[in-house]
């Protein structure tokens, strides 16, 4: 049990994340996924803060989390709202029917 | 000779606690991608966030782990459920893009490269600390967190200020964003 198993389940969340944010057409389904990839990174950080610091009291890799969690819930409450936004203009929160920014 | 045995016994419970959590949460996440049924794929999300929260006990991150229960699934697990209600379109689902395979194989690329560097780095020699992490570290971390934020020198104050100030501007900008207009 050591750094590399956390990494690598660390690793295995990102890709899952990374391949659902890319291959869905739905815009929830694409936030739930960053959420995924945002709790792999913080896995990894607070893997890094207990296995290569030695000191007790340096906790920055926590400290690093908490403020990833932090925009990610700012991130969730305002991209939630804008999807329901585009929701409620266009009757679909499908990314490929949103393309009036697109030229 | 008790001692060593408690050591040993509390090593492999959360080893043991360890693979099963990693295995329940890589299911979860996979379950969110693949399943058609979009309710349903958030409630694995949800499932997803509490074996994380176990995984940040093994690391002795208790602080974290009750903080990844309230936020991710007491906050965003509810908002997540309101938005999929509010805009579910049951007859579609949760399709894949014509993108399927092409991000399957960016993804799995993304997923060898970081495993190759992870495996190939010598991680002994990056702190000059062993392997194996003694039972020192196993301590509450919620004042140590605290004093890592609020420190004179090499504090985190001016970062938690902002993160104050961007989460009101979230909450005001989710208001306007989903208020309907007077006039229509």
């Amino acid at each position: 049990m050591g750094l590399e198993h956390y990494l690598i389940l660390s690793a295995v969340l990102f890709s899952i994340g990374l391949y659902g944010v890319l291959a869905k057409r739905n815009a929830v389904a694409i936030l739930m996924c960053i959420e995924i990839m945002l709790n792999a990174v913080n896995i990894a950080m607070v893997a890094f803060s207990r296995y290569l610091v030695p000191d007790v009291v340096v906790l920055t890799g926590h400290v690093f989390a908490i403020f990833v969690m932090t925009v990610a819930a700012a991130e969730a409450a305002v991209g939630l709202a804008i999807i329901i936004a585009i929701y409620r203009s266009r009757q679909s929160v499908d990314v490929e029917q949103v393309d009036m920014m697109k030229w | 000779m008790a001692s060593t045995q408690k050591k040993w016994l509390i090593k492999m419970t959360t080893e043991i606690a360890f693979w099963i959590l990693a295995i329940i949460t890589v299911c979860a996440a996979l379950a969110v991608v693949l399943l058609r049924d979009i309710f349903r794929a958030a409630l694995l999300l949800v499932l997803c966030f509490f074996t994380i929260a176990g995984i940040y006990i093994t690391l002795n991150a208790d602080f974290l782990a009750a903080v990844q229960v309230l936020v991710y699934i007491g906050a965003i697990g509810i908002l997540l459920m309101f938005a999929i209600m509010l805009t579910r379109n049951v007859r579609e689902g949760n399709p894949f893009n014509r993108l399927k395979i092409p991000a399957l194989i960016l993804a799995l690329l993304v997923l060898a490269t970081i495993v190759g560097v992870v495996v190939a780095t010598d991680w002994t020699t990056v702190s000059g600390v062993p392997e194996v992490v003694s039972s020192e570290l196993d301590q509450p971390t919620t004042s140590n967190i605290a004093s890592a934020l609020f420190e004179k020198e090499g504090g985190f104050v001016l970062p938690f200020e902002i993160a104050s100030v961007l989460l009101l501007a979230a909450l005001i900008g989710a208001v306007v964003l989903v208020r309907r207009k007077e006039n229509e």
